[in-house]
């Protein structure tokens, strides 16, 4: 299992949730810019998995599966103990949510299985393949509410079957027919209410559910080389109005990472000395909008950042109104580069 | 469910618990090593280690880095460096393998990855 899991966490780090969009995306003059959607799939819960501190979600989820397979037949405390691993191999805290989700219903499952070994043997390899298909299929999946339900329907209703007599619960939900009709006074099973829950979550509040998954794009910074040893940032203030940060912050966030220093031209472009590529300068801008752009606690982009009383630094996110405060921009130590001559004059 | 894995849990990583025991294995006020690198003329580039803690021997490290990044290095005292600390300072490009050095347990430092900051492109 764990063997399978390896290329997916190798590869992994590649996504990122700050995308950069197409190179190709036109630009055009007045400042609208088209997007295309990156061909890589955001398959992404949150802004921070992508950095190396944390492990992606397949190696979390990994720790997880590898756990409860080896519990799979145990009682239903097994499934808790393995979650915990998962819980602190990310402390931040920050997509906790989306996991848990992700893991109670996995753990449901393993609940479930658990449970059906009494009614027949037999049926309990069949489970156990089962399962194991789907924990391969989780971490490669989309991260979509409308497949994981599906997901999730299908092995409820198996389970249902498996189950056989007492409870067979179906019925349309959007039509209200079966369980769901207005005067059925069955109890529901937990399975059926969760996806129905989150099948009313995503459709009542679409942009919601989205936020989990889109990332945010950003036109890709434009390189051009200046002469030999400097680099020009050309839509830098472009990107600054998408981020609503102010050219002198990013900048100087730019000087501070890349360890250079630099001015603004004529046309407020950015002219960085040092040879960079644009790739360079997109990791960094993702840096950049990790820390200072988008909200720790619901991962929207949409905040703004203010001087607060003493001296410190805020985002203040419109969407959800948290606050929280960030990080004074430090250059730190940067060893003395080029000629000493020219250095003691 | 018992009880008794949800305090094993909360053990393991007390939110509410003071910073001092992380801040007091470091050198004074820095909390986090930075890693960072600097462009020299062509393709040439620089590492600089900021924030080892005091407790490590800084020329012993820088020596067994020497040896193991084949490549050679200086130690800016921290009056160079402008009350920076002590830097290590590498030439070349050993971001990633320095970090795995400062983390390792066994050949390395054994330092906590998360106090470990990697800047640059």
């Amino acid at each position: 299992m764990s063997g399978t899991e390896e290329p997916s966490i190798q590869r992994r780090p590649s996504r990122k949730s700050v995308a950069f969009t197409e190179e190709k995306v036109v630009v055009d003059a007045d400042g609208s810019v088209t997007l295309v959607p990156t061909p890589i799939d955001d398959n992404k819960d949150s802004a921070m998995s992508h950095t190396p501190r944390t492990p992606p979600l397949s190696a979390a989820l990994g720790a997880f599966t590898d756990a409860s397979s080896a519990t799979a037949d145990g009682a239903a405390d097994g499934a808790a103990p393995a979650a915990i691993p998962a819980l602190d191999a990310n402390p931040d805290g920050l997509d906790l949510t989306l996991m848990k989700k992700k893991k109670k219903k996995v753990k449901k499952d393993d609940d479930e299985a658990a449970g059906e070994p009494a009614a027949a043997d037999g049926e309990e390899a069949i489970d156990l393949s089962m399962k194991k298909k789907k924990k391969k299929k989780v971490p490669k999946e989309e991260d979509e509410f409308a497949k994981k339900l599906e997901a999730l329907n299908l092995e409820g209703a198996e389970g249902a079957e498996a189950a056989a007599e007492e409870n067979v619960q179906e019925g349309d939900m959007d039509k209200g027919t079966g369980i769901w009709a207005h005067d059925e006074s069955r109890t529901i099973n937990y399975d059926p209410l969760l996806s129905r829950f989150f099948a009313l979550l995503a459709q009542k509040n679409p942009d919601h559910a989205s936020t989990g998954t889109r990332s945010y794009k950003i036109p890709p910074p434009q390189c051009l080389r200046e002469g030999n040893k400097k680099t020009i940032f050309a839509n830098l203030p472009e990107i600054c109005k998408r981020m609503k940060r102010a050219d002198e912050h990013v900048t100087a966030y730019l000087f501070a990472e890349l360890g250079t220093s630099g001015s603004t031209d004529g046309s407020r472009r950015l002219v960085i000395k040092g040879r960079f590529q644009q790739k360079q300068i997109e990791n960094v801008l993702r840096t950049y909008i990790i820390e200072y752009v988008t909200c720790k606690t619901c991962r929207s982009p949409n905040t703004e950042l203010s001087k607060g009383e003493n001296r410190l630094y805020f985002i203040t996110c419109n969407s959800c109104g948290s606050r929280r405060s960030v990080q004074a921009i430090k250059t730190g130590f940067s060893a003395q580069v080029g000629k000493r001559k020219k250095m003691k004059v | 469910m018992s009880g008794a894995t949800e305090i094993q849990n909360l053990k393991d990583r007390d939110p509410f618990a003071d910073e001092d025991e992380e801040s007091g294995q470091n050198s004074q006020s820095q909390e986090k090593i930075h890693i960072r690198i600097q462009q020299r003329n062509g393709r040439k580039t620089l590492t600089t280690v900021q924030g080892i803690p005091t407790k490590f021997d800084h020329k012993k490290i820088l020596k067994v880095i020497k040896k193991e990044f084949a490549c050679n290095g200086t130690i800016i005292s921290s009056a160079e460096s402008k009350g920076m600390g002590e830097v290590i300072q590498l030439q070349g490009d050993h971001r990633l393998k320095i970090k795995e050095f400062l983390a390792d347990a066994d050949a390395g430092l054994g330092l906590d990855e998360k106090t470990i900051k990697i800047h640059g492109f």
